[in-house]
């Protein structure tokens, strides 16, 4: 006998979680499914966490959710061979409570959050892979197959949280392939060193973590960028670049992080750490333009799967829970409703995301893609001028001030002209525009 | 017929590592598993379950996280599950763990009678294969060790056959019933658990006790957790790796029988005892 659902969500990370969240808060029944051993076992994120796309769903999560660091400080370096030049933006406002941004371990977070999930009362099975939706004679989705026997399962409507690789989407022909210039691929390890050594290193407290998003030559030319979080005892280091670039370069994605982590100013930060985790994973950067359809008769996409990723700012995962939660109030609006889960009553969701943050941001990058990767010189050119521009000025020599910047600007215009350098102002102007 | 099969939640062995400064056992962000051997012997209930019909209750002793093991259980087929939980049953030894066991069991016969107890030969994290057998010995059942795979039952005349491993060949035993039976690794595989299994297991009220729960009054309580463990872990230690270095032994002629013959002599030289050995039995 085959059990049916009001809705079958397949996945469960932070979209997924937060579809049957919503879902099960309202009183729905909804089944979840993760192929993995648990919530979270196939998951992988730097991680920060971005507090509100959770509180609205989950007020008072910060009283019981495994959070390692909140950030207070940020810092942006551009990074040549052997130096870096940067920013560091630090502020004591970043420790008033409610804090903003957190330093967080995925596979102990996603644990909580699908306890969080049950408690609300849905239904989460895992080890469990839909091989295929089912569909009615008018091509409607209306259930799931999964890899056991009496595998059928019945819903009114199914959420693909299925992730960047989204397997089932492809299948059932609601998306292409994954282009490879649309996806990064990003490689993590953790080091953990003790709590006062990593505190006193990064001139931190108790709870304060620190952010360095890294930039320039340590990607070899390569679309992508780096990054090291702090968490409570170890320092998440990772660097990811377009996987179109590691196919031309014939480049590996761990022997980049090797490289980038005997950078001379990366070295020291680890120093004394003992490894203890190396994951990888892909993230869909192909930004708006790479959005698929995203509803239809019976289903919506949400999360990585349907490329919701702003990779500028590196936020993923409120997208992901922000995607997840709006697909399932509109599923509860038509359930209130009366009305049947057809594409054009789901069309809904579109129309909320649209208005959200989530579309309004990734419009406004949507060349941002293209720019960087038909325009090479922002990774290797610009990174390794402006490391040399400070070091010509900071180095003590007995030429005057004067000659060293007519000197710099030369050798600005030397490697780009002066057109290039205009028409790459004006193209990062109109990307972040 | 009514199995119950006891089981344990072991960290994953092929996951754990020694601290290599304090020489403690790294448990933290190690995984937890249903112990191999057990699946073993569940699969074995499960089979016979298939065959005779009949009930399988999973038992097993350990902190609350514990149920995550049941339901796995639970979903393989398992009808019932039971977690024994209480801080008075940490720090337990075998000898306490096979009392608590066997008190539960004790309960679960109250609503059912039991005509098997399986286990696993031993747990990958104790090693000690001591459990089953004390048990059985509380419970007063026949006890079957080492079973390699369970030949025949007959419920109604209260009989088993089992094959047994022993040295240099099989045992074929009969025994009667109620019996405790530890099973060997290797001769069958869990089953992939089919959805309506998997729902149920995950939609079951998983059976919580504590000690009172469990059976065990007050005046046993000496008999249970730290209290009841006579066993002493004086030393935890990581054996040292061996780390001489291989040793080139060239020779000159390159002949076969020269090779040999400067090998052996090495051999000879650096063990003694062998040389001594083989020249005794020359």
């Amino acid at each position: 006998m085959s059990e049916k659902f009001d809705a079958i969500v397949v996945g469960a990370g932070p979209s997924g979680n937060a579809a049957a969240y919503t879902l099960a808060k309202a009183g729905l029944n909804v089944l979840q499914l993760e192929r993995g051993e648990s919530a979270g076992s196939k998951n992988v994120q730097g991680a920060i966490l971005y507090a509100d796309a959770l509180e609205r769903m989950i007020p008072d999560f910060r009283d019981s959710a495994p959070l390692e660091r909140h950030i207070i400080e940020q810092r942006m370096w551009v990074l040549d061979d052997e130096s870096f030049i940067g920013t560091h933006y630090r502020s004591e406002d970043f420790n008033k409570e409610p804090f903003n941004r957190y330093t967080i371990i995925r596979a102990q977070f996603d644990k909580w959050f699908s306890g969080k999930v049950q408690e609300a009362g849905a239904l989460v099975v895992c080890e469990t892979t839909v091989t295929s939706l089912l569909r009615d004679d008018k091509n409607r989705v209306v259930g799931v197959q999964v890899d056991r026997e009496g595998g059928t399962i019945y819903a009114d409507v199914v959420i693909l949280a299925d992730g960047v690789n989204s397997l089932l989407a492809r299948k059932a022909d609601f998306h292409p392939e994954l282009e490879p210039k649309n996806v990064a691929l990003a490689v993590k390890e953790i080091h953990f060193m003790p709590q006062e050594v990593l505190q006193e290193r990064f001139n931190i407290g108790e709870e304060e973590g620190v952010v360095i998003e890294l930039f320039g030559k340590i990607t070899n030319g390569m679309m992508g960028t780096g990054f090291l979080y702090t968490n409570k005892e170890s320092i998440a280091i990772g660097v990811g670049c377009m996987l179109s670039d590691f196919k031309d370069q014939k480049t590996t994605p761990y022997a980049l992080l090797e490289q980038m982590k005997a950078h001379p100013s990366i070295k020291p930060l680890l120093a004394g750490g003992e490894m203890k985790e190396y994951t990888a994973h892909l993230i869909p950067e192909g930004g708006y333009k790479a959005i698929p359809k995203i509803v239809g008769d019976g289903w919506l996409i949400v999360g990585d799967s349907g490329m919701f990723v702003n990779a500028v700012h590196r936020e993923g995962s409120n997208l992901a829970m922000t995607t997840g939660r709006l697909a399932a109030e509109t599923v509860i609006e038509m359930k209130e409703a009366g009305k049947d889960m057809t594409a054009a009553n789901l069309a809904e969701y579109r129309k909320k995301l649209d208005d959200s943050f989530v579309i309004k941001d990734l419009k406004k990058y949507q060349d941002m893609p293209d720019i960087f990767h038909s325009n090479r010189q922002f990774f290797t050119t610009y990174p390794e001028l402006v490391n040399r521009s400070a070091h010509s000025m900071l180095h003590v020599d007995g030429v005057d001030k004067k000659t060293k910047e007519r000197e710099i600007f030369s050798s600005f215009k030397q490697k780009r002209s002066l057109f290039g350098l205009m028409g790459d102002a004006y193209k990062l102007w109109r990307a972040f525009r | 017929m009514h199995i119950v099969v006891c089981i344990k939640q072991v960290p994953d062995s092929a996951q754990i590592r020694v601290h290599p400064v304090t020489n403690t056992i790294m448990r933290q962000g190690v995984p937890a598993i249903i112990n191999p051997y057990d699946l073993f012997a569940l699969e074995e209930a499960l089979r016979l379950k298939d065959k005779h019909g009949g009930t399988v209750t999973v038992l097993t002793m350990g902190p609350p996280q514990a149920e995550g093991a049941l339901r796995k259980a639970l979903s393989y087929g398992a009808d019932d599950a039971i977690l024994i939980t209480d801080r008075a049953f940490a720090g337990a030894d075998t000898l306490a763990t096979s009392f608590a066991l066997a008190a539960a069991i004790r309960q679960i016969r109250k609503n059912m009678p039991v005509d098997m107890v399986f286990t696993g030969k031993q747990t990958i994290d104790g090693d000690t294969a001591q459990v089953g057998p004390g048990v059985a010995k509380r419970l007063d059942f026949q006890l079957l060790t080492y079973v390699s795979k369970v030949s025949s039952v007959l419920p109604e005349q209260g009989q088993i056959v089992v094959e047994r491993r022993a040295e240099g060949g099989v045992q074929l035993l009969k025994s009667k019933l109620p019996c405790l039976i530890t099973i060997l690794e290797g001769n069958n595989e869990m089953r992939f658990a089919t959805m309506p299994n998997m729902f149920r297991a995950a939609r079951h009220a998983v059976k919580v006790w504590d000690r009172e729960a469990a059976g065990i009054t007050d005046e046993d309580i000496v008999k249970i957790g730290l209290k009841g463990s006579p066993t002493v872990v004086s030393k935890v230690f990581a054996p040292t790796p061996h780390t001489e270095p291989a040793e080139m032994i060239e020779v000159e002629s390159g002949h076969p029988k020269d090779i040999a013959d400067t090998v052996l002599a090495k051999m000879f030289t650096r063990f003694p005892a062998v040389a001594k050995e083989i020249a005794k039995r020359a």
